[in-house]
């Protein structure tokens, strides 16, 4: 059978680079197509290239979409075959309701005066099709990521799609709401629809996909079938980093010293209801050398935690002990809390890490300006210098120190942060889904250096959503759900399934 | 092989650095440039009359207060805020210069004193609104800019006051007196520039000696001879043509340790980066252990003490203090910032800008007024030149 879709030859330059080279796919009828490639590989200028944001003429190569040549010039050429795209970043408006954001500017009307009883149950037949139960007129502000996502996809059916294409799409969400979404991609395939999915996320590739092609430095390095064979993780791995990486971890060899750091009986509320606790009655230590990690659910307080400590960042009527090196700390304002040694890597690096106008020298200073100045006068040279020694040794690619931190790939914005923070000299540092949205070999420098910074004697605790990577990476991991520990286990006799079960088991309660 | 692969990218740098090297500061020398032009033209439709000492005098004179308080809002704006009540505020302190020297009789001296404090905590009751209950600084300026209108009218009754002592006018219109020589030429005044300009070379040289040890130097050495060659040119024949006069305004003196003090704060001290910082991204300054409330409400302090001065300048000026003092100058002061390249959103923008937008709208003012065009095309004009400034930024930003 002839394929819904067909790229040939897609070559793409943008000045002095070579974005795409040659690059082909082609996805069948009711096919869940999975590309997946490093940052910078290529699989978002592919999408641009096929959804019209990129206008045919600017590169080279055909597109047949439904056995017919197609030349988009605009996104909305390509939504008016079908072909429609959920971005990473949701495209949704937060005070609109599900309705009003579903049918925005593909409004139910007549000579512009909308239809609100057809709107809304068309909003409702849409959202039974994803499985969300939520009334229409609920406001998008109020819904977690999770069913935000749905509601971007219950928009794409609104346009009678033939083909979905989801960029990162459970990036944000937790096991639970990934699932769903898995789910509801199966569900649309025997409903014919095909789906391309761009994901970092091995495991659910390889649980749902057809088909998974492989992009690397902008050229397609491989197309495996995932129907006929089984195609190993390692597999995809090895044609994502161009080498066979054989150990996603870097061995750790723990040298575990005296306690650093300890939390006793810390509690902290919501800001807003003041009466909800989001961190209850939480106690931990956490020892020189060692790497321990806090697991949980999306929601379960771990963040919350985490800021709640450093600075009182989070939350209100907030009670507990810190102490560091077995002094009681003082950790009421952030400039205290780095002052007696905490740092806090944020889950949210653009929004909370970097002055992303700024350059790579001038936000690697940030935390601790006293470092690079005498009576409040900056040292030009002094700050050239820090800036320039964490580049080389943390191998940040850039141009030059120079350059704006917006210009980064992830991975590289993320260890701009993590120079920021080992700038400061910390004794205990506190990362929060420090690999969020970065790429396979990126991430394994990321590991490397925090087993770096545990073997030189610094206390890590490490939030992570991804349970491969704390099974990994740590010396203990403490389970946390709704607001408290519910269980620590040591790596050794760790797995997902005994974590999964302490959380499910605390909430049976 | 990386080494050589280095060596290579270091060549291809060299050679196509001049051109990026313009690229990236189109932006800080367009708008000298665009100064540069503007004065050319105005210098020759106006048959030469734009750069004649006396002009040149006035020029000055007229837009010290507008420099003034350009220097405090740019630091309210890289900090992402607005002040719109700095207008009202210059009016409403003249009117308390007024009472106090001319109705209570106080020496000028003391009466300059009260007036920063008052403006200190104008500042102060604004800046803590909005620094530590978070209300908008546009609401919360535009608040203060009706309620300092109405102050500044009741204080008045309605009224002019004045004239003001003989020594307080001189902050406006009194020149450097002539300590060296004795004719009409202020050599004393010369000198100063001629020490300002060579001091202003010794640091630059030394400045980029010292980063050239550590190699980081970017400026080509052409563009860095060019520069400050043009600047040291432009500082001498600027004083000559107004030591010709009757030397150096004693505002002018007050103007440039101004604009020295707080380009060396913003550039050079952990204060001024902090205060960038906060702009370009207030949640990651906070994080990094900022004290971001109390630096919004700093920034808003320093405001208010700089539109008092302001409003010293401009009542010693007019030698009264009059209701309709200030009356629009938040405008003037905002176009001038945004002109001189700081961004609406906060965490861009230098104090050298601003200064010289405010020059580019005084030129404008000045070399219409010469021409005798009219006040309804000269604010046209004003308008449409703020819009092509910002439009430069914007597609500047996008190229790059």
């Amino acid at each position: 059978m002839q394929p819904i879709l067909e790229m040939r030859g897609i070559t793409k330059t943008f000045p002095g680079v070579k974005a795409l080279d040659n690059v082909s796919i082609s996805v069948g009828y009711g096919e869940i197509h999975a590309v997946v490639g490093e940052n910078g590989a290529g699989k978002s200028t592919l999408m641009k290239v096929l959804s019209g944001v990129y206008p045919h003429g600017s590169y080279e190569g055909s597109i047949r979409f439904e056995g017919e040549e197609r030349s988009f010039r605009h996104i909305r050429d390509s939504e008016d075959l079908g072909i429609i795209i959920i971005h990473q970043e949701l495209a949704l408006v937060p005070l609109l309701s599900i309705a009003e954001n579903i049918f925005l500017g593909n409004e139910v009307q007549t000579r512009g005066v909308i239809n609100w009883p057809e709107t809304y149950a068309r909003t409702e037949e849409l959202l039974a099709r994803v499985g969300l139960k939520e009334a229409p007129r609920t406001l998008v502000t109020q819904l977690g990521a999770g069913k935000q996502q749905l509601v971007e996809i219950a928009k794409a059916l609104s346009k009678r799609v033939k083909l979905l294409i989801l960029d990162e799409p459970t990036s944000s969400l937790n096991e639970t709401d990934s699932d769903a979404l898995l789910d509801l991609l199966l569900e649309f395939k025997r409903k014919g629809i095909s789906s391309i999915l761009i994901s970092h996320k091995l495991n659910e590739v390889s649980k749902v996909a057809d088909k998974i092609t492989v992009l690397r430095d902008g050229a397609s390095i491989s197309v495996a079938d995932a129907r006929a064979r089984t195609v190993t993780e390692a597999e995809i791995i090895r044609d994502m980093v161009g080498r066979p990486l054989t150990d996603r971890f870097p061995p750790r060899e723990a040298a575990i010293g005296p306690t650093v750091f300890e939390v006793r009986n810390w509690t902290a509320h919501h800001p807003i209801h003041i009466r909800r606790k989001v961190v209850d009655d939480v106690s931990f230590k956490v020892a020189r050398g060692e790497v321990v990690g806090i697991a949980g659910l999306m929601g379960a307080g771990r963040t919350e935690l985490a800021m709640s400590i450093f600075g009182r960042s989070y939350g209100e009527g907030i009670s507990g002990e810190v102490l560091v090196g077995g002094e009681p700390a003082d950790t009421s304002t952030v400039a205290r809390a780095i002052r007696s040694g905490l740092c806090y890597v944020t889950e949210d690096r653009k929004t909370f890490g970097l002055v992303l106008d700024e350059t790579i020298r001038r936000n690697i200073p940030l935390a601790n300006l006293g470092g690079i100045s005498s009576g409040g006068v900056i040292d030009d040279n002094e700050e050239m210098a820090v800036a320039t020694r964490y580049r080389d040794r943390l191998r940040i690619k850039s141009t030059s120190v120079e350059q704006k931190t917006l210009n980064l790939s992830g991975g590289n914005q993320q260890k701009v942060v993590l120079s920021k923070w080992l700038y400061a000299n910390p004794e205990v540092l506190i990362l929060d889904e420090p690999t969020r949205g970065i790429d396979v070999g990126a991430k394994y420098e990321i590991y490397t250096i925090i087993n770096e910074l545990a073997a030189s004697g610094k206390g890590v605790v490490f939030i992570s959503s991804e349970m491969p990577e704390l099974l990994g990476m740590c010396d203990r991991i403490l389970v946390m759900s709704e607001g408290r520990f519910v269980g620590e286990l040591a790596a050794a006799d760790a797995s997902q399934e005994k974590i999964m079960h302490m959380i499910l088991n605390a909430n049976g309660e | 092989m990386t080494i050589a692969h280095e060596e290579h990218a270091a060549t291809a740098a060299d050679t196509a650095s001049y051109g990026d090297f313009i690229r990236h500061h189109m932006r800080e020398y367009g708008i000298l440039i665009a100064l540069v032009v503007i004065m050319g033209f105005f210098q020759i439709v106006t048959g030469g009359v734009l750069l004649k000492p006396v002009n040149l005098t006035n020029l000055v004179l007229q837009n010290s207060y507008i420099i003034i308080m350009a220097v405090g809002m740019l630091l309210v704006i890289v900090a992402g805020h607005i002040d719109l009540s700095v207008g009202s505020v210059c009016g409403f302190v003249g009117a308390v210069a007024a009472v106090l020297m001319v109705q209570y009789g106080y020496d000028f001296v003391t009466a300059s004193a009260i007036c920063l404090a008052v403006g200190a905590v104008i500042g102060a009751a604004q800046g803590y609104w909005v620094a530590y209950y978070r209300i908008p600084s546009f609401i919360v300026t535009l608040a203060g800019m009706l309620v300092f209108k109405g102050l500044a009218l009741g204080l008045l009754e309605g009224r002019s006051i004045g004239p003001f002592p003989r020594e307080f006018q001189l902050l406006a219109s009194g020149f450097i007196p002539d300590f060296i020589g004795s004719g009409p030429f202020n050599q004393f005044s010369m000198a100063i520039g001629i020490v300002t300009a060579v001091v202003l070379l010794w640091m630059a040289v030394r400045s980029r000696n010292q980063a050239l040890k550590y190699g980081n130097v970017d400026e080509p050495f052409a563009v860095f001879v060019v520069k400050h060659a043009a600047i040291a040119f432009a500082i001498l024949y600027l004083t000559w043509l107004m030591s010709a006069f009757r030397g150096l305004p004693n505002v002018l003196i007050v103007m440039a340790l101004l604009i020295s003090v707080y380009t060396f704060i913003t550039t050079r001290t952990t204060l001024g980066r902090r205060i960038y910082a906060l702009g370009g991204n207030e949640n990651a300054a906070k994080l990094s252990g900022i004290n971001t409330q109390r630096l919004t409400f700093l920034t808003f302090v320093n405001m208010g003490i700089l539109s008092a001065l302001a409003g010293l300048v401009f009542a010693a000026r007019l030698n009264t203090a009059t209701p309709k003092a200030g009356l629009g100058f938040e405008l003037d002061v905002i176009a001038a910032v945004f002109i001189g390249g700081a961004s609406m959103s906060g965490g861009i923008g230098t104090v050298v800008g601003a200064v010289v937008g405010a020059f580019i709208m005084g030129v404008m003012n000045n070399g219409m007024s010469i021409l005798g065009i009219g006040i309804d095309w000269q604010q046209v004009i004003k308008g449409l030149v703020l819009l092509a400034a910002v439009i430069f930024d914007v597609y500047n930003k996008t190229k790059a």
